[in-house]
């Protein structure tokens, strides 16, 4: 049912995707999978712009009915734009993880921080691995 | 962790597991949200065979009972049901749980899943001390329950037993057959909704199961886990013992008064008496999110600078589509309409203390 992971970002092992704008910025967001581990999104709590966080950093905070995750910076940057939809429709991010359903928009402090990050290939074997 | 006999149709229909309270049980089947809904609007059937079940025997069982629970059982008809409190010397609760009349000289108890053996022996050390000439046994592995809730659930399980269902009023219950098994059918539950208590032999209960979810699916009956059980109890103010109570509370505390009979002599009574003349300090409310955030348990509830209490039981709840809870406050505090805030992570969010239940079915 999960959908498939696209090739045109990278992955966290902590299921965060972050898409590379190419021009300095990235934006954020959690993955299909992710999404589907949490089910129901019912409170997505945004980090407020301007803010500066660290790699690995707690970034943004996504509630279900039972369960508080954080939402861990993939890349280190500064929030320059937050998608302030989440705020009324969480659900958003149950239903499109991938496109409608992005968390915020960074602009990296250091592009080193995107090598480590898995590709789709690598991301959809983690995945597979966890499932089991 | 144990499982219930029902486990291995919960792995089949790909529900999530988690461990409460030591016994692997199904979270959720689909999503909490969908399961909640379902229950409000058709009918849901439980796996509820992880709570206990103590059958107390003999001429002296009620002599037992009544000086064991705080509630007076002397109205009790056979075939009724009463929810009661076990409290400790000091006046805590051990477990809030149901008693069922079955005959004269013949109680069931059906105890919360973490409290079991805990009730078991608190109860049997009352017998020994007493000498009442009764004896208990727990039942609980041999006996298996299905809660079926929701407002379809009699038309759905009608079709399956020769009781007349509507003939049972809440907290009553009957012997009869269910799928041609013999069964305990109560009508009562943990959801705010209609619904019933279904017992039977641990043998038969999966077959009740399979029996119920076919004959239901027309009335879109479906399976729902733990999660939308804890919403749905949560919703109509309902309380859960570990959580929003514990053995260093005591029924005044929470709304429990009215399980306190004064009238009677019960174990606990004494301590629970000097609790009264003391005056509470603080006291279990409700409360409801003004402002952004979901309240869960442990949060803090602050009034101004000052620190007035904590959150027992916190959720989204589906069918209100707002934040709720249950915080244990100062007394000074415990009063609708007062405003207070949560602490949710490192911000403070509004909230005010509402009447309870925050749900309420349409009869």
């Amino acid at each position: 049912m999960s959908k498939s992971n696209p090739t045109d970002r990278l992955y966290s092992k902590d299921h965060e995707w972050v898409k590379d704008n190419g021009d300095g910025t990235a934006a954020v967001g959690i993955t299909d999978y992710a999404q589907e581990m949490l089910t129901d999104i019912v409170f997505v709590e945004l980090p407020p712009i301007g803010k500066k966080v660290a790699k690995g950093e707690p970034m943004a905070v996504v509630e279900s009915v039972k369960s508080v995750s954080d939402v861990f910076a993939p890349v280190g940057g500064e929030v320059i734009d937050v998608n302030k939809i989440l705020e009324e429709t969480p659900e958003l991010i149950n239903q499109d993880a991938f496109h409608e359903g992005w968390i915020a928009r960074l602009k990296l402090s250091n592009a080193e921080d995107l090598k480590p990050l898995l590709n789709a290939a690598a991301y959809d074997a983690l995945i597979k691995e966890e499932k089991h | 962790m144990k499982k219930t006999p029902l486990y291995e149709k919960h792995v089949d229909l790909k529900a999530k597991i988690i461990d409460f309270g030591g016994w692997a049980m199904p979270v959720q089947y689909t999503n909490v949200i969908e399961e909640h809904k379902t229950t409000r609007e058709s009918a849901t059937l439980f796996d509820i065979c992880h709570m206990g079940e103590i059958e107390v025997k003999g001429p002296q069982a009620l002599d037992l009972l009544q000086f064991a629970l705080t509630r007076d059982l002397a109205g009790q008809k056979t075939g009724q049901v009463k929810l009661s409190a076990l409290l400790n010397d000091r006046g805590g609760i051990i477990d809030d749980l149901t008693v069922y009349k079955m005959s004269e000289d013949f109680y069931m108890l059906v105890t919360n899943a973490t409290t079991r053996e805990s009730d078991f022996l608190r109860v049997q050390s009352i017998l020994q001390e007493k000498k009442f000439d009764c004896r208990m046994e727990d039942v609980s592995n041999k006996t298996g329950k299905l809660d079926l809730q929701g407002p379809r659930s009699e038309d759905i399980l009608q079709k399956l037993t020769p009781a007349d269902l509507k003939g049972i009023r809440f907290y009553h219950f009957i012997e009869s057959q269910v799928a041609g098994l013999q069964a305990i059918i109560s009508r009562s539950g943990y959801t705010g909704e209609d619904g019933f208590e279904i017992y039977a032999s641990a043998d038969h209960i999966g077959l009740i199961w399979d029996q119920l979810m076919e004959t239901g699916a027309v009335s879109g009956l479906k399976p729902a886990g733990l999660g939308a059980r804890d919403t749905l109890r949560l919703e109509s103010g309902m309380m859960l013992n570990g959580q929003d109570m514990c053995e260093a509370v005591s029924p005044l505390a929470v709304p429990y008064g009215w399980l306190v009979d004064w009238n009677k002599d019960f174990a606990g009574k004494s301590a629970l008496m000097t609790l009264k003349n003391q005056g509470l300090r603080k006291k279990l409310i409700g409360f409801e999110m003004t402002g952004r955030g979901i309240a869960r348990h442990h949060y803090k509830v602050t009034k101004g600078d000052r620190e007035i209490g904590v959150v027992t039981s916190g959720t989204y709840a589906p069918t209100l589509n707002k934040a709720i809870g249950l915080a244990f406050v100062v007394i000074e505090f415990a009063v609708p309409d007062t405003e207070v805030s949560i602490h949710i992570r490192d911000a403070l969010s509004p909230a005010k203390v509402v009447k309870l239940p925050f749900y309420k079915r349409q009869k």
